[in-house]
């Protein structure tokens, strides 16, 4: 995963690059960047080249034939299509929640506060049973909206239900600290100044939090599209429509075929890669822009 | 067929060697096996390791794993240590073997194709059959939903679908166009293709979807246990298939621990009067006769085809379930 910007609260000083070195009043650079190298070359590096080496024994044909199988496109599109979406929706909600976390103090914040994080928590198969029992054609939320002629469960819509909830507390994470952080003078000079709430929303508070937002989207889509346990039971698995990305790499697996699997989580990679490096291109541009 | 499934005659060949040998040393063997058989090998372990005290007089403990066939198979075939393999097909045993960790010709070394229990597929309605479902034809009827795993991930929903293949090649006098077109129809009635077979039966008992679950007798059976009697009944259809879940040794993995011995013995006393009668009790169909005449009420005799009917796993895969194949030109856009 290519690293993502940490969000930088507004105002704060880009401190001048200076090569291999950060002034610091402990002692052991040497030491800590080997160790942070190696450590993070074990971790990520050396099984993302691993996956990397494993499709080609059939050669480029075959790892492209793997991947533009319509089943795997359709599968792809799925996958991605809908992380992107939940996390459009999450970065809404997700700010929502969290500005009314962080702003307003009422009985039981702790306790909705701790719920966010109750997805990162559970085992995700454990939401994921959860999800389509509710949400079944006999669920208490899944029956109501069948009388509205509405299926969710077993559909594309379901997988992007259960994405909702995965993805929901990287984005809340992500802007509860900034936003906490946030001078509420800021926000007075605004009012002061004659900005209206909207104002005063759209031009003041959401351009200091937006970086933190992206990183929240970033964070949330990367996930989704990759998710197994909680989606897999509300998702319905029929080829071609509801049949999600990870899936097909199973289905390969389970042939034996270890090389169309590499090449299908080759091409995740490489769509999960471009849209951080989107991502980050986009928060770096802002920075500029910022200019602060 | 015959075979001598006395108790004496097959432990006897089995554990007398060792015995002349000397009090073995503790033993540890490790089982992968697929997810229904859990409870049969809990209790087939016990029993094992009671035969194994009072013939050589040592210990042995049995550990269990437990996961999908497939999984299971690519496990031990990326170093998963285990000794024995009792998996939920053939032709998860045969991919090992193709690995060179376990010797060709591997399912002649046993008795009945190397499987000592078997099961076959039948159909799992809700209680006073509402949709009036009697034979594989009424699978495919509008209005129908099927339950059923998804073959391409699941090794039980493989023998479903052949079954429903053989009825529908057998119905159609050979024409294998019109077979597919029937196999075509039943899978177009399924709402949901879960991974496996344990998540089709919760599909079908748990959150209630569905008219049918097509599947292993063994897990109908269990399922009907679980949730008590009366709430589903099965339907045996006119003819299916002969569901052979087959053992093996792991040769590779034996002869390092030196755990051969144990591990033979092991997969010879599930044949074994007592591990006969243990199977059918945890719902599988035993293969002796005796056995057989005990449990006669609760496994009914069925017209069954077997896998040799399709030419062996390996032309019944490449045919069916391979990429591109039979199975998954029932979801390209005709």
């Amino acid at each position: 995963m290519v690293a993502l910007a940490t969000p930088r609260v507004a105002g704060g000083v880009a401190p001048r690059r200076r090569p291999w070195r950060e002034p610091s009043v402990l002692p052991g650079f040497a030491g800590a960047l080997g160790f942070t190298l190696l450590y993070v070359g074990l971790i990520i590096l050396l099984p993302l080249a691993a996956l990397a080496a494993r499709p080609w024994e059939h050669g480029l044909q075959g790892v492209l034939d793997a991947i533009l199988k319509p089943r795997t496109l359709a599968a792809l599109r799925l996958s991605f299509g809908a992380a992107l979406l939940a996390a459009f929706v999450n970065v809404a909600m997700g700010l929502l929640i969290a500005w009314v976390l962080g702003r307003y103090r009422f009985p039981g914040r702790r306790i909705v506060d701790a719920l966010v994080d109750l997805p990162f928590a559970l085992p995700t198969a454990v939401a994921g049973i959860a999800l389509a029992t509710l949400y079944g054609p006999n669920g208490w939320i899944g029956a109501a909206l069948a009388r509205g002629g509405v299926k969710v469960a077993f559909t594309p819509t379901g997988v992007f239900v259960a994405l909702l909830a995965v993805g929901l507390p990287f984005v809340v994470r992500a802007v509860q600290p900034v936003l906490d952080d946030l001078d509420a003078s800021l926000e007075e000079a605004a009012q002061t100044l004659g900005a209206n709430p909207v104002q005063t929303f759209a031009r003041v508070i959401l351009p200091a939090l937006a970086p933190a937002l992206i990183t929240g989207f970033a964070l949330a889509f990367a996930r989704g599209a990759g998710e197994y346990g909680s989606v897999i039971f509300i998702a319905g698995n029929m080829p071609g429509v509801s049949e999600i990305a990870p899936l097909v790499i199973v289905t390969r697996l389970e042939q034996y075929d270890y090389a169309g699997a590499a090449s299908v989580g080759l091409a995740m990679l490489a769509i999960s890669l471009l849209a951080l490096v989107a991502v980050n291109a986009v928060q770096v541009a802002m920075s500029r822009r910022g200019g602060r | 067929m015959t075979f001598d499934l006395s108790r004496r005659g097959v432990l006897g060949a089995a554990l007398a060697a060792p015995t002349l040998v000397r009090a073995a040393a503790p033993v540890t063997l490790l089982n992968a096996s697929y997810d229904p058989t859990r409870e049969f090998y809990k209790n087939f372990n016990t029993l094992f390791a009671a035969e194994w005290r009072r013939t050589t007089g040592g210990q042995v403990s049995v550990r269990q794993s437990h996961d999908g066939s497939g999984k299971q198979a690519r496990a031990v075939v990326d170093g998963l240590e285990a000794d024995v393999v009792t998996l939920a097909l053939a032709y998860d045993i045969d991919a090992i073997a193709q690995r060179g960790l376990i010797a060709p010709g591997w399912q002649a070394r046993l008795p009945f194709n190397s499987a000592p229990y078997t099961s076959t597929v039948v159909f799992l309605v809700r209680k006073g059959n509402p949709k009036h479902i009697r034979d594989w034809l009424d699978l495919v009827k509008p209005g129908v939903q099927v339950i059923t795993p998804n073959p391409k991930t699941s090794g039980g929903a493989r023998w479903s679908y052949l079954a429903a293949l053989g009825f529908a090649t057998r119905h159609n006098g050979g024409d294998e166009a019109r077979a597919l077109g029937f196999v075509r129809g039943l899978y177009h009635n399924v709402p949901v293709l879960d991974t496996g077979s344990r998540g089709a039966t919760t599909t079908f008992v748990q959150r209630g979807i569905g008219d049918v679950l097509l599947g292993w007798e063994n897990e109908a059976l269990l399922a009907i246990d679980e949730v008590g009697p009366g709430q589903f009944e099965i339907v045996r259809p006119s003819m299916s298939i002969l569901a052979e879940p087959p053992v093996a040794v792991v040769d590779k993995v034996v002869d390092r621990h030196g755990t051969r011995r144990a591990a033979e013995a092991y997969l010879k006393l599930l044949y074994s009067e007592p591990a006969q009668d243990l199977a059918a009790r945890r719902h599988y169909r035993a293969r002796s006769r005796a056995v057989q005449a005990r449990y006669a009420q609760k496994f009914p005799a069925m017209d069954l085809i077997t896998i040799a009917t399709f030419g062996g796993w390996a032309k019944a895969q490449a045919t069916n379930f391979a990429d591109g194949a039979a199975f998954d030109r029932i979801y390209q856009p005709a």
